[in-house]
Parts: structure tokens; sequence; C-alpha cells
């Protein structure tokens, strides 16, 4: 049995960090990615760079759902729901992310009907409550939430709705982790694998990491501890000579994930040839979109939408910095004109980009670790 | 809405199988377990939530170090937690 306190304890963290270090070859510089934008959150969050030997560096990788969304989806979005009779209806962390043309937000502002919801199923709910309008779900996420989205086409085709529909734009990450892989940009020793999307699709598809790239992957916690225990588990690794995935956050991860969640996206979703990510461009069979035998509620088969590409504003370095080449205060715009309050990328919107976690909690972390070590 | 929230099955649905009435943070909600179909919770059980649909069941240590990671977050939690609150799932 594991007690909270235990994670709460610095003392814990140190005696972690300690072990890690005893475990660094003189001379070597270790890299490892936290794929996934929880982790990042609580890396900032505790200030865990502080706690690791200066050899190893954790970098950040392209797992904020938010984050990876480009200008032309938001764009698209809006011109949905700039049509006659529509509302649409997207989850709060997209409201303010910049399109090429503003944010859902802004867009409310000049007229649109855009509507935050916890849930797909409050988008479902919306629709019957409003038979007299189209009601468009914004579907963003990884594996995480697609079954959640699966499901509720599932159920409006049960009930026979016909004022219902999915902007769909689920990303897929290990095509993501394999263009971080085969870019040359970054020479990474291992990663640490998401928590929540490996709840659903398990921990065997990370093999091909381990047996065509040679690199290990610890799935992991969000709890400071837990990922101090997987870089530890990267470090015995590489030390070792061993090269696997382990999953040092069984207590929630099914080594299996979830096979129901993955039978439902299956029958509803299937891979698109390619699709845009912002930062990392275009990358081959990394999203999903909706199988022809559920187009009735694909808002892309009913409706044409613009499609137009949108670069990045120049000033945004977003793209380095999920691919994890640049640091968020590395950033020419970071914490300067680039704020959570005026972001101009996606990476300072969400709660989970790594310049918004860096910039709410980076400089209070260090000052906190710094006095926790005092004592 | 990448966060997991847990909670506890306080009820299952008999009209509606994949629904459970489920107590977070002290709120009653109606939740989707249908995905959880393989190994179906019972009242009593912690599940983990993401946007209205439990997707794993864990234990109440875990329930209980996920909710102090979540307070720990602030402004992210507060703002999950209110929209969770306000959404009526069926």
């Amino acid at each position: 049995m594991r007690f909270v306190d235990e994670f709460r304890d610095a003392g814990a963290a140190r005696a972690l960090a300690t072990r890690i270090a005893e475990l660094c070859e003189p001379g070597r510089q270790y890299t490892f990615m936290e794929v996934c934008g929880g982790h990042t959150h609580t890396i900032y969050q505790h200030g865990l760079e502080d706690y690791l030997p200066e050899q190893i560096n954790l970098v950040h990788g392209p797992g904020c759902p938010v984050c990876v969304i480009p200008m032309g989806r938001v764009d698209d979005a809006i011109h949905i729901a700039e049509q006659p009779d529509v509302i649409l209806a997207s989850f709060g962390d997209m409201m303010r992310v910049p399109g090429g043309r503003g944010s859902f937000l802004e867009a409310n502002a000049a007229g649109t009907d855009i509507r935050m919801v916890y849930s797909p199923l409050d988008a479902l709910k919306l629709a019957r409550s409003h038979p007299d309008k189209h009601v468009v779900f914004m579907a963003i996420g990884f594996e995480t939430t697609a079954p959640s989205t699966a499901v509720t086409i599932q159920r409006a085709a049960a009930e026979g709705l016909d004022n219902f529909s999915v902007f769909c734009n689920h990303v897929t990450i290990l095509p993501a982790i394999k263009a971080i892989l085969d870019s040359p940009d970054l020479r990474l020793d291992g990663f640490l694998g998401p928590g929540h999307v490996s709840t659903v699709i398990g921990c065997e598809p990370y093999r091909f990491i381990t047996r065509d790239y040679h690199k290990p992957l610890v799935v992991a916690g969000f709890e400071p501890l837990d990922i101090l225990q997987a870089v530890y588990q990267l470090m015995q690794q590489l030390a070792e000579g061993r090269c696997e995935v382990e999953n040092q956050y069984s207590r929630v991860v099914p080594w299996q994930g979830n096979p129901a969640a993955l039978r439902a996206v299956h029958e509803v979703m299937e891979l698109r040839p390619y699709f845009e990510w912002r930062g990392l461009g275009f990358i081959s069979h990394s999203a999903l979109r909706i199988r022809p035998e559920y187009a009735k509620f694909d808002t892309e088969a009913r409706m044409a939408l613009p499609g137009v590409r949108v670069a990045d504003p120049k000033a945004c370095q977003c793209g380095e910095v999920l691919k994890g080449v640049l640091k968020p205060w590395e950033c020419k715009v970071f914490g300067t004109a680039c704020t959570p309050e005026t972001p101009i990328g996606t990476c300072m919107v969400s709660s989970e980009g790594a310049c918004a976690a860096y910039y709410n909690f980076g400089r209070f972390s260090r000052q906190r670790v710094k006095e926790a070590t005092r004592v | 809405m990448c966060l997991g929230i847990p909670g506890q099955v306080v009820e299952l649905r008999t009209d509606r199988p994949d629904l459970a009435e489920v107590d977070v943070s002290g709120v009653r909600r109606p939740i989707n377990i249908g995905l959880l179909i393989d190994d179906p919770p019972v009242p009593g059980d912690w599940i983990l939530i993401h946007v209205g649909f439990a997707l794993s069941k864990i234990d109440e240590a875990e329930a209980k170090a996920a909710m102090d990671f979540l307070v720990s977050l602030g402004q992210a939690y507060d703002d999950e937690l209110a929209a969770l609150q306000a959404s009526r799932i069926e």
C-alpha cells in the first residue's frame, strides 16, 4: 500500500534522485522526453528538474492535444459555427486557442454560438434539446478522449438523431513519437510514456520504440515521485544495457489497455492518410476520421470546409517547443509578447502546454525547491 | 480535458446499464461506465473519469492520490471540476 504523503515527501524525492545520480556515467548527458502534457505540468510545478543531476535533461514532447491543433482547423471550426443554425460545442481548453481569424471567444463576440461542454455527451444533450439547430462537437484529444467521442456517436446513431455531428480532430500519439524519433533535431535516450493514453492503448504498442529505435520507454504516473521513479527505471535500463517497455503506472494502466475503448474507436473511426500537426507538419496515419458508415455524424462529410492551411505566426516557436528542441523560456516571445492572458501560440494556452506550465510554475517551483532543500 | 478525475460509484442505473451515479468530490453525477464493460464496477468501487466516461478502475489509495494531485493543480482543476459539475450527461 502506498501513502499519499510519500509523494509529497521531498526527502523521498531526494533519495530517489541520489540513486538516479549513482547510475549516471561520468561525462555522459542523458535526454529523456516526457510525451504527455500532464507530466510537463508536474515537472514544472514541483521543480523536478532541480532534483535531478545536471547530466539529466528532460524535454517536453507533443502530448498536449490543444497545442497540436493547427490554426487552419481552428478556422474551419469557426467557419462551421458561422453557418446558420449551428451550435458548436467545445471543451473549454479550446476557447482561447488562436486561429488565423482569432479564437472561439472572439468568434462568439462576433455572433457565433460556441459553447463550452465537459463531455461529448453534453453536446449530444444540446442536440436533443435544440432540434431546430445542428449541434457540432469539436472533438480533440489523443486516445484518452477518442473513445468518448466514438461512444457518443454510437449513442447518436442508436437514438436516430439527425442534428448532431462531430468535427473530428482526434490524433494518435505513436506516429508523433515516430516523427520525433525520425527527426535529426534531437537525440533522445528514452521516453516517459503517457499515463492516460496508455490506459486506453496499453503498453504493447510502444514496442516499436524499443525494437526499431532502441530507446527504452517507461509509462509513468503523474505524481512527482512517479516521474522520478520512471526516470530511475530508464537509467537502470541504460546502465544494465536493457531496452524495454516498462509500466511504472500499473496501479492505473493495465498492460493490455482498455479493449472496450479500443473497440469503440475502431468501430466508429479510421486512420486518416495524413494530418497536419502544429509544429510537426503533416504526419502519415496520425489522426482519426469518422468511418463512412457513420458519415451522417461526420461534420466534414456534411459540409464543405475551407481547409486552408495557415502558417503559425513568425514569432511563435511552439513547433520547436512541441518537438522538444526548445525549452519554453528559449522562445523569443515567451513571457513578453506571449503570456497565458494574450497567447500567441497554443503552448501558452492550455494548462498542459509546456509554456503555460513553465510560466505558471517555473520560477515559483525553483524558489520552492531551494527552500525545501535548505531545511 | 486531459485530467482524470477520481469518483466513487454510488449506484448503478437499472434503466441504463451504461450509466452509474458517481460521487465526485462530494457531488453526485451520472457517469458513463460503458467502457468498463469487460470489468464492470459495482457500488463502492473507485473509477478514473475522463470527459464523463470512466476509463479505468482504481483503488482508494490511488483515488486519494489522484485527488490530491488535482487539487495541487489549482485553477486547471477548479475549471475541470466546475465543468464536470455543470455537466448533466444522459
